[in-house]
């Protein structure tokens, strides 16, 4: 089963801002994607008013996605390939188990694939006895490290050249070099004779479309084009909600796929599968298997307020952008799913009790939803999770989180009814705030539940006035003859 | 830039001043009152008339932000029942005008009728800086400053209601100062409400990435628009001891911060 942990966000993030080497790598990511993106999406020919378009086009296929992907599976199993609807993850792993084991396969190459990470795929093939082996380059580090990856398309941002040295000197036996370049060659070395070797390569689909019937993988590396036509049989494993209608909405989000992701204006390789090698043909696996997954999705598409988080492709714009991802790195939030995305889509998958700290800790400043290729209203969807964590909700077995802020807010829902009543309690608060110390003028510290400010800040009191007592003084003045 | 409705009511060069009714936010009117009268001034010497209800509380916003709708609701009726009868509300709040204007109309989406009473005010709120540029066509209100002076992006003020340009406008024309980007200006500083309080980590290390961009621009002033995160980066400056100003832009454009 996959490692599930959002429990550990605040512990996990505090870990992850005390660590430089992340810092120094999250701020180059930002500086380097986030900004490109924008300015990405600024150069598109239909400008970034493209990424509302492309909101349609996905809000139109989560609507008839029952049809689409009806359609797709025929197409493809028309082509030769075998379509497998899986509901849940240990589903989905099972398939695979057992297409291997019918093959009697050993050995299996991945393409970098999140959905696979969702499903613990690469524990369940071990736990199997056979053996996986990422071939994307960030996932190969991360592998060889038996870590899990902190970024959608970076996996391994976390570490620098003198920690992937330090690995494969431990793990491949190669002689110690920091020049990332002789790195990649001792991996692209390694990786090779896998390629050759596995029986079976898995991939992710990026996108799929429905009028054409295929599935497509985008990639920088090539490795995932090697994992999918080199090895007898290719699996591909899909989020049910990655498909659209048409091949000119599927160009559209291709192109915002590229730009979000990487801020490139096409990835360097992009490939349709539709199916496993046809007579005559040079390349490709003999047999072609699509795994659609659910593992949760029906639910969230049954719901009007959240089904907006089945039109994300997995780009990592979002990631780029986030302030709080910015610190804390993609560990923090225990799921294969990071940032802005991962704090929706975890919670609902997972259990919103659980992840709770996922949906309140970050600040809604906004920038992911502008980052994404497919406007998605993200900060709105952090809400509607916050608003089932404050007064429960059934339908998704959440419990209220704090019936004592609960209680705060209804308090102060009075409070701010009364501007009399209100008054006097500021008043209290401004009698009460003389017994902490300052520092000058600010204070320096605050009891619970407000200690959380002053452990790093320091905090301006109460003014002796309120604005509002002013300006009804003077006019009391103005107005005395 | 998408035209406001009242625009249309209030072209640029105006014959008659409209009458402005303020909107406090609950942090300036509690904590930093000086921010208000600061607005107040720079109102009045363009020549408006104001006035301000004394029953206004809170728009609401921490409510809703927490999650909390029913009790965002309650405020944000009571918030439409004082300002209804308003000509033009302004407010030296970004996220305030935010919460208003946008999110009110969808607070009410089950209901018609105080959805449409919310549509009324959401279009006819300002925040402060939006008010002059694009309303009055201000941009000098003829405010000077001794040195050089950088500016943060408050989060809803920015990508809220797409304020970007006019505090810069504003800040360009402040005799003596120098303007300067500090680097990710906008980047969020870490406030979010009891986010600051809840996740407090994750809040000072935000904010000490903010103070640093501050102190590398070398700016001696720090300017924002809305009081949440100024408080923030306030706090964060004095607990570092450091000696930059942290200021509204309505205290510098009234030279109010001394
Ligand atoms: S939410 Fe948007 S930006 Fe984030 S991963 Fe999904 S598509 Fe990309």
């Amino acid at each position: 089963m996959p490692d599930i942990s959002p429990e550990t966000y605040v512990k996990v993030a505090k870990k992850g801002i005390a660590n430089p080497v992340l810092q120094k790598a999250l701020a180059g990511l930002q500086d380097r994607f986030g900004r490109g993106t924008a300015e990405a999406y600024r150069r598109l020919p239909e400008g970034p008013e493209l990424r509302f378009k492309a909101h349609d086009i996905r809000e139109k296929a989560i609507a008839h996605l029952d049809a689409l992907l009806e359609i797709l599976a025929a197409k493809i199993r028309a082509n030769g390939g075998v379509v497998y609807f899986a509901q849940t993850a240990k589903e989905a792993v099972n398939y695979c188990i057992t297409v291997a084991r019918q093959n009697n396969v050993h050995r299996v190459v991945k393409g970098k694939s999140m959905v696979t990470e969702e499903i613990g795929l690469n524990p369940a093939l071990q736990a199997a006895g056979i053996e996986p082996v990422e071939t994307d380059l960030g996932e190969y580090i991360i592998q060889l490290a038996g870590e899990k990856p902190s970024h959608i398309i970076a996996p391994a941002v976390h570490k620098n050249r003198h920690d992937i040295a330090d690995l494969f000197v431990k793990k491949t036996g190669i002689r110690r070099t920091t020049d990332p370049s002789e790195l990649t060659q001792a991996a692209r070395k390694a990786l090779r004779e896998k390629f050759l070797s596995a029986d079976m390569g898995t991939s992710g689909v990026n996108i799929a479309c429905a009028e054409t019937g295929h599935i497509t993988t985008v990639s920088n590396e090539g490795n995932i084009r090697m994992a999918t036509t080199l090895p007898r049989i290719h699996i591909a494993f899909m989020g049910m909600e990655r498909i659209v209608a048409r091949l000119d909405e599927y160009e559209i989000l291709l192109r915002l796929l590229c730009r979000g992701a990487a801020a490139q204006t096409m990835a360097t390789y992009v490939s349709y599968i539709s199916g496993p090698r046809r007579p005559g043909e040079s390349d490709g696996p003999d047999e072609f298997h699509l795994v659609i997954l659910d593992n949760g999705r029906s639910r969230i598409l049954a719901d009007p307020q959240f089904k907006e988080i089945l039109y994300c492709i997995r780009c990592a714009a979002c990631l780029n952008v986030c302030p709080v991802y910015g610190k804390i790195g993609g560990h923090a939030y225990g799921f294969a799913y990071s940032g802005p995305v991962g704090a929706v889509v975890t919670p609902l998958l997972t259990g919103i009790n659980r992840a709770k700290d996922l949906c309140l800790g970050e600040t809604l400043c906004g920038a992911c939803m502008d980052a994404c290729p497919v406007a998605i209203d993200l900060p709105r969807l952090l809400l509607a999770l916050r608003e089932k964590l404050a007064y429960g909700d059934e339908n998704w077995q959440v419990k209220p989180a704090s019936r004592m802020e609960g209680l705060a807010y209804k308090a102060w829902s009075y409070l701010i009814g009364h501007r009399y009543i209100y008054e006097r309690f500021l008043k209290m608060a401004g009698v009460g705030q003389k017994l902490f110390p300052r520092s000058g003028t600010m204070i320096r510290r605050l009891p619970p539940p407000l200690a959380g400010w002053t452990q790093s800040r320091n905090f301006q009191p109460l003014a002796k006035e309120t604005f509002i007592e002013g300006w009804r003084n003077k006019k009391a003045i103005s107005n005395t003859p | 830039m998408h035209r406001l409705p009242i625009m249309e009511f209030f072209p640029k060069a105006m014959d008659k001043k409209p009458k402005v009714t303020l909107f406090i936010q609950c942090l300036v009117d509690a904590v930093w009152p000086q921010v208000a009268e600061a607005m107040v001034r720079v109102l009045q010497k363009l020549g408006l008339s104001l006035e301000c209800p004394t029953d206004q509380t809170c728009c609401g916003q921490p409510a809703y932000n927490s999650g909390y709708r029913r009790e965002a609701c309650i405020a944000a009726k009571r918030f439409i029942e004082i300002f209804e009868g308003s000509e033009i509300i302004v407010s030296p709040s970004g996220s305030c005008v935010h919460m208003v204007r946008h999110h009110y109309p969808e607070l009410f989406c089950d209901n018609p009728a105080w959805r449409q009473r919310a549509q009324r005010i959401a279009a006819r709120i300002y925040e402060f800086t939006e008010f002059l540029v694009d309303v009055l066509g201000v941009e000098d209100v003829g405010a000077h400053f001794n040195g050089r002076i950088t500016y943060h992006d408050s989060c809803q003020l920015l990508r809220g209601i797409g304020v970007k340009d006019q505090p810069r406008r504003l800040l360009r024309h402040v005799a003596g100062a120098e303007f300067v980007e500090m680097k990710n200006s906008d980047y969020c500083c870490g406030f979010g409400g009891s986010f600051a309080v809840k996740y407090p980590d994750i809040s000072a290390a935000m904010v000490n990435d903010k103070v640093d961009h501050i102190i590398h621009s070398g700016a001696r002033a720090v300017i924002g628009c809305d009081t949440g995160c100024l408080l923030n980066i306030a706090g964060a400056v004095s607990r570092r001891s450091l000696s930059i100003q942290t200021l509204h832009i309505a205290q510098l454009l009234a030279k109010d911060y001394l």
